[in-house]
């Protein structure tokens, strides 16, 4: 249960961000990083109302074709090429708290690893049922699934020959704006993602392994599509016994 | 052996990537029919209480060269100084005023906009006022994890300068990377990434 499902106000601060754990801003290797890297050491204080609090997103605001990329862009009667799979998970908070009300949204190249995107050069094909967005809300104990198609690996201008491997990349809304968070699954198995330059902007291997689903062969449905389980953990917040009421209010 | 804490580990940012805009905003980018609106584009209404004013700006690099694949999120209390969340325990919110706006920057000239109004103030946590302020948290390509910042308000010199967070910044000649130029009702924000003008961002 959540604190917020428990009907207790959720006040505290956030937990620090390890900033051990994540990427440091500035990671040569990512070659665009060098530029648009703060070099200045971060401002460090306890967070205050304006990021213990955070926007809420109703259930009531999401299409019924939303968590359906294999059919959310496709014209009527046709889907989305490519493997069919469901990815679904919980948000949790690093207290191990669900995470309720949290929208996800999700976007990812085709199967063939291209994106439905201008700017995007890549000579693999465009599907012309597929769009490549959705998004979901958490349930009351913190889980969401949607439905798509799995992406295929594609190269990008970077090194000579660097290919990024299959991911779908996550926004994250916790209850405070302090959680925000955007971040990138990738697939179990998958010998590419440990010669990525963007996943290895991230020093701790356990980091990058909890960024890679497993294939869930138990939520897997027969003759239809696979499962890949993806849980996200979103900073946590201290106790809020000792902290519920502002001094000189 | 002691007991364990049991903490799990925040799940580690990446980059938002070239793409964002797909999943972010992705009728600005051309994907149409999948959602009525993108989220965020619009925070108010004719009935939202409060002055309303413009912020716009750019985000810029260290060569100086403005991002046109960033996307910028701001927030924001009313103008009464009250959060549009659950986690405000002073009081309703206006429920007109989302407090929320994003706003990819633009593909050509790498601008920012949000209509929005003046936020009221809200207090630090020791029951000092701050001074008003909007939120703002900056992801794009080469940007590994999302860039939080706040902006203020050039005509509050007098609140800014008792303001908590800001008297926190040592290096004071900082202090105004974090101050809007432009005056009422149309502001301007530039965010400087790197270089001597590199914006004040928080560990918050």
């Amino acid at each position: 249960m959540s604190d917020r499902a428990n009907g207790k106000p959720e006040t505290g601060a956030f937990f620090p961000r390890d900033r051990n754990w994540h990427a440091p801003a500035l990671t040569p290797g990512y070659k665009t990083s060098v530029l648009r890297s703060p070099q200045k050491a971060l401002l460090s204080l306890d967070g205050t109302i304006s990021e213990i609090t955070g926007p809420v997103f109703g259930h009531s605001m999401l299409g019924e074709l939303d968590n359906d990329l294999i059919h959310n862009f496709a014209k009527p009667g046709e889907s989305a090429i490519g493997e069919r799979i469901i990815v679904h998970g919980r948000v949790l908070d690093e207290r191990g708290r669900a995470v309720p009300g949290a929208l996800l949204e999700f976007w990812q190249a085709n199967a063939g690893g291209r994106y439905r995107h201008k700017k995007e050069s890549y000579l693999a094909a465009l599907d012309p049922n597929f769009g490549g967005c959705g998004r979901t809300i958490t349930d009351e104990e913190g889980f969401y699934s949607f439905r798509t198609v799995k992406p295929g690996p594609y190269p990008w201008q970077n090194g000579v020959n660097d290919w990024r491997p299959a991911h779908i990349h996550f926004s994250v809304f916790g209850h405070g704006f302090a959680q925000r968070l955007i971040t990138q699954m990738y697939f179990e198995g998958d010998p590419m993602i440990w010669k990525c330059p963007i996943v290895n902007t991230i020093a701790d291997r356990r980091a990058i392994e909890q960024l890679i689903a497993p294939l869930d062969w138990a939520n897997t449905i027969p003759m239809d599509a696979r499962a890949y389980k993806f849980d996200i953990v979103l900073r946590g917040r201290r106790s809020t016994m000792f902290e519920n009421r502002m001094e000189g209010n | 052996m002691v007991q364990a804490l049991g903490y799990l580990k925040e799940t580690a940012s990446q980059t938002a990537g070239p793409y964002v805009h797909i999943g972010l905003t992705p009728n600005f980018c051309g994907i149409d029919g999948v959602y009525d609106a993108d989220l965020g584009t619009t925070m108010l209404n004719e009935r939202t209480l409060g002055e309303r004013i413009s912020v716009s700006g750019r985000v810029l690099d260290g060569t100086g060269t403005p991002l046109r694949d960033a996307l910028v999120e701001i927030w924001q209390a009313d103008a009464a100084g009250l959060y549009n969340s659950p986690s405000e325990m002073r009081g309703a919110a206006d429920p007109t005023f989302s407090g929320w706006g994003r706003c990819p920057t633009g593909a050509d000239d790498g601008v920012f906009r949000f209509d929005t109004i003046k936020p009221g103030r809200v207090p630090f946590k020791d029951g000092r006022p701050m001074a008003p302020h909007i939120t703002f948290w900056i992801v794009a390509r080469g940007i590994n994890i999302g860039l939080h910042t706040r902006m203020y308000f050039p005509d509050e010199a007098e609140a800014n300068a008792a303001d908590p967070l800001l008297l926190r910044v040592e290096h004071r000649h900082r202090v105004a990377t974090l101050v809007a130029t432009g005056s009422a009702p149309n502001y301007i924000f530039d965010i400087h990434l790197q270089g001597e003008k590199e914006t004040v961002f928080l560990d918050i």
